[in-house]
């Protein structure tokens, strides 16, 4: 194990409201088998014992499957590391000398609320429009009543694992949201539980994201490249299909007056 | 005073219909006007809320991190069981309820075992029908894979993160509750006090972690889904918020707190890298269906493992336990790693490491096969440690991850504060000494979707809605108690930081209640715990304010829980004479190591009352009757 002497750079901001601005800190003999949240937890210590605020950022699994930790580190949603979570970064990534700009995901979806920390309730937000399955509790049929054969089930899969950390959003030039809905309703889209709902969950969800701010797509597919779990952005084109046939059902139905 | 488990009479494969058939009903207009208070969003928390709103109680929902989906249920990766018998190999409702009382170690209630393999079968319904993406065959239907300690295939998982997949499905379900107005959530607000009224808990006060407003909620009833303790040992398989706070505030007002002594040492994980570590980190169980797991036969032999041949190794697992093999279950596998470190045998810094070997398997099966089994464990280790598993063998140590004690409940879930239910990992009623891999899942699904829905009318229809307010000076007192609370933590601008205390008190109940215990090391900590509990209160300094968010001040809170907390906990162990399950007395052994129980002696659950006094608590025992599963040495050889 070698120790890293590096210099960070790091956004400090006291409220949602205030100015924000780096602070340099030297950040010395950081072991680099530490975590990247590891060497933040060094570097607060430190702060701690000098009387200082400690930097205030959001973790809590620590093995990449919660979504909480965020941060922008050197300009990149989770760092240098593909399909790795800041959790999950360590340090034998980084070269001692090596300066690192520390940053929140910035969107305006996503206000600041302390430093690293920034509030991601808008994802909660478009899930209550739409993202689920309506089945009560106790009126479920026999789980293999309903076959599903691999390919289906592997490819809901492939979108379910989505961890909702909102990389997507910080990495996309127009903060767009789509990474992250097209995953939540293509997941459910893509599974024969989710048709009966198909045209709501997917109506609902996107005019949530508008709703809450989010910018559109454009087709940077810079979300693809900075998210920790390998979303493909073919949901994406999957969820415009959706959205233009959802829309197209709606309006017939407007038009013949709603159905039966 | 007599604990009342309220099992119902009957034959075993009865009781649970018997119960739902005494238990009472509220009319549907009447259920509107009753409010709970969920504590918690992981699995237990979110399918109860979920679940009661959908029958049209008024739900209140709390957790601490900024969205409930992102509960630690999250990171359970194996699997969940269900005695579906899918796969034709022999498997019932029976056979699981057996297993786990086995597995338990004939320390867990056979009436509440039964119950949760019963409704297991219902849970995965549930959850298909939600859209939780199980892995399935080329023909649709769905997969089982065995898992630990058990010989039939009865687990159903969604790659190596079913938690996640079961929690997103729960969470699912509590956004369809909360979009309709049923569900009212609370997120980034933390449980800080629970409020008694008249002897029933009536409602709880919070933190608001983003502004520091502390608040009052009133209910009917509160349940607490709050997970489990075992971050008292500072390093664990949890996340870094998961705390005892919410229970232990319900211990010190009243609440029994039951068997804490029974802790899972989870016996695959990555080992220790250095004294920053912040966390451990879990690699699935499941691993063990195709690695083994080895360490070299010579002491301090720091060859590289390709470099020690077949003969120079010692398979322990297969060795001593040969019908189950690497599959043993996870106390027994924990244990054994460790004897082979003690013996000096370990590998990897510190020597705190095992081999868990896949070079036979990829051999047999080709790594295109290990990958699409493991790819996401391999990938994860390498991310963590710089190795390849492919290419060497994993280091594994065993990491506190599970805790089966917690707040002592009837068959109702209810404590023995009435109004006070607990669910999920937060109890202590279903797993006895020793939770088998892939039943934490199913426990907290099982108490969150089918058994409280049903019991907590019995309750509720003896109480007369709303008629509790936060005007009570119940909730007055207890607002004024967490405000002197927060500005004496904040007042003491002592010289050393919350985690120096936690890490302090971490290594200590590692290392004297950790996998192996004995009187005196338990003595020992003991004497140690109030000291530092002391020092903590005079030393301690946390930077900032209580009325803005401050991380500091949250791990504040609950360090000085787990400082009251860890004293309980060897107590407990210290006064069970006896080893089981994953409470090992190294005073209780068979002449081969394996634990050696007191079933004259110690065939009971340890209820504990606060009593004022950390050192005193008053012990309750509730008898446990093994009507069903004989008492027997439980073997795995």
């Amino acid at each position: 194990m070698s120790l890293l002497n590096l210099t960070l750079k790091v956004w400090r901001q006291s409220s949602a409201n205030a100015a924000g601005r780096f602070q340099d800190i030297e950040a010395r003999d950081i072991p680099d088998h530490a975590s990247f949240l590891e060497m933040m937890d060094i570097v607060n210590e430190r702060l701690i014992s000098k009387g200082e605020e400690p930097i205030a950022f959001d973790h809590d699994c620590r093995e990449g499957i919660c979504g909480m930790c965020s941060m922008v580190i050197n300009g990149r949603p989770h760092g240098p590391e593909k399909t790795t979570t800041t959790c999950q970064l360590h340090m034998r990534k980084f070269k001692s000398g090596d300066t690192i700009y520390v940053e929140p995901f910035r969107a305006k979806s996503f206000p600041v609320i302390k430093d690293l920390a920034v509030d991601r309730s808008s994802f909660d937000e478009i899930q209550r429009a739409g993202g689920f399955v309506t089945v009560r509790t106790g009126s479920a049929i026999d789980a293999n009543a309903l076959p599903i054969g691999k390919e289906i089930a592997d490819a809901a899969m492939d979108a379910a694992e989505c961890i909702g950390c909102g990389a997507c959003v910080a990495a996309c030039p127009n903060a767009s949201a789509m990474l992250f809905v097209s995953a939540k309703a293509g997941q459910l889209n893509s599974l024969p539980q989710g048709q009966p709902e198909k045209t709501r969950r997917t109506l609902g969800m996107v005019r949530e994201m508008d709703a809450q701010g989010f910018g559109n797509c454009s087709n940077h597919y810079e979300c693809e490249a900075a998210c920790p779990k390998d979303i493909s952005v073919d949901w994406i084109s999957k969820l415009n299909r959706d959205y233009l046939c959802s829309a197209v059902v709606e309006k017939e139905a407007v038009a013949g007056g709603g159905g039966d | 005073m007599p604990l009342d488990s309220k099992i119902p009479s009957g034959p075993i494969a009865e009781k649970w219909s018997k119960h739902k058939r005494d238990s009472k009903l509220i009319n549907p207009k009447n259920k509107r006007k009753y409010s709970v208070i969920v504590v918690g969003s992981g699995l237990a928390g979110s399918a109860a809320a979920a679940s009661l709103s959908e029958l049209g109680y008024k739900v209140k929902c709390f957790c601490f991190q900024d969205s409930p989906r992102r509960a630690h249920s999250i990171a359970a990766q194996g699997g969940i069981n269900a005695a579906k018998n899918y796969q034709n190999d022999g498997d019932s409702v029976y056979r699981l309820f057996y297993d786990t009382v086995k597995g338990g170690d004939f320390r867990a209630r056979e009436g509440n075992v039964h119950r949760l393999a019963e409704v297991s079968v219902n849970i995965i319904d549930q959850c298909v029908a939600q859209g939780v993406p199980f892995a399935r065959e080329y023909g649709g239907a769905l997969a089982n894979r065995s898992f630990g300690g058990a010989q039939v295939s009865r687990t159903f998982y969604a790659r190596g993160q079913t938690g996640q997949q079961l929690l997103l499905g729960a969470y699912s379900a509590l956004n369809k509750e909360i979009a309709n107005g049923g569900v009212k959530m609370y997120s980034r607000c933390e449980m800080v006090e629970l409020v008694v009224v008249n002897g029933h808990a009536k409602g709880i006060i919070t933190r608001d972690l983003v502004t520091g407003k502390i608040e009052a909620h009133a209910a009917d009833c509160v349940l607490l889904c709050t997970g489990g303790y075992g971050n008292v040992f500072y390093l664990s398989t949890n996340a870094k918020g998961c705390n005892v706070t919410a229970t232990w505030r319900a211990h010190k007002k009243g609440a029994f707190f039951a068997n804490p002594c029974y802790t899972q040492i989870h016996p695959t994980c990555i080992p220790v890298s250095g004294d920053y570590q912040s966390k451990l980190t879990l690699m699935s169980e499941s691993l063990r269906n195709d690695g083994r797991v080895w360490a070299p036969k010579k002491k301090g032999d720091n060859r590289h493992p390709s470099q020690i041949p077949d003969e120079e190794r010692d398979y322990y697992l297969e060795r001593k336990y040969p019908s189950f093999g690497n599959l043993a279950p996870r106390d027994i596998s924990s244990r054994a790693a460790k004897e082979a470190c003690d013996d000096g045998r370990g590998v990897g810094p510190g020597g705190r490491g095992v081999y868990l070997d896949f070079a036979e398997a990829i051999k047999n099966f080709g790594q295109k096969t290990i990958a699409e089994r493991y790819g996401n464990l391999f990938d994860m280790y390498e991310r963590i440690t710089g190795e390849n598993a492919y290419q060497q063998p994993m280091r594994i140590y065993p990491a506190v991850h599970y805790t089966m004690g917690g707040l002592w409940v009837d068959y109702n879930l209810m404590s023995n504060l009435p109004g006070l239910h607990v669910l999920g990992e937060a109890n202590f009623s279903d797993h006895g000494a020793n939770r088998l891999g892939a039943s934490a899942l199913m426990q907290g699904l099982a108490d969150g979707y089918f058994v409280i829905p049903t019991t907590i009318a019995n309750y509720l229809v003896g109480e007369k809605p709303g008629s509790i307010t936060t005007e009570y000076p119940e909730f007055k007192k207890a607002l004024e108690d967490v405000n002197a609370r927060t500005s004496r933590l904040l007042g003491i601008k002592g010289k050393r930081s919350v985690d120096s205390f936690h890490r302090e008190l971490g290594l200590l109940v590692w290392d004297k209640c950790g996998m192996a215990r004995s009187r005196e090391g338990l003595t020992e900590a003991l004497g140690r715990i109030p000291a530092l509990r002391e020092e903590f209160w005079n030393n301690v300094t946390i930077p900032g304010s209580g009325e803005a968010f401050n991380q500091e001040l949250e791990k504040a809170g609950r360090v000085a829980d787990f400082l009251e907390f860890a004293e309980l906990l060897c107590l407990d162990a210290r006064e069970r004479e006896e080893s089981c399950g994953g409470h090992f007395r190294v005073e209780h052994q068979y002449e081969d190591g394996e634990a050696k129980r007191d079933d004259a002696n110690f065939t009971y659950a340890a209820a504990w009352e606060y009593t004022g006094n950390f050192a005193k608590p008053a012990l309750h025992k509730e008898e446990l009757k093994f009507d069903e599963v004989h008492l027997a040495v439980r073997s795995y050889k």
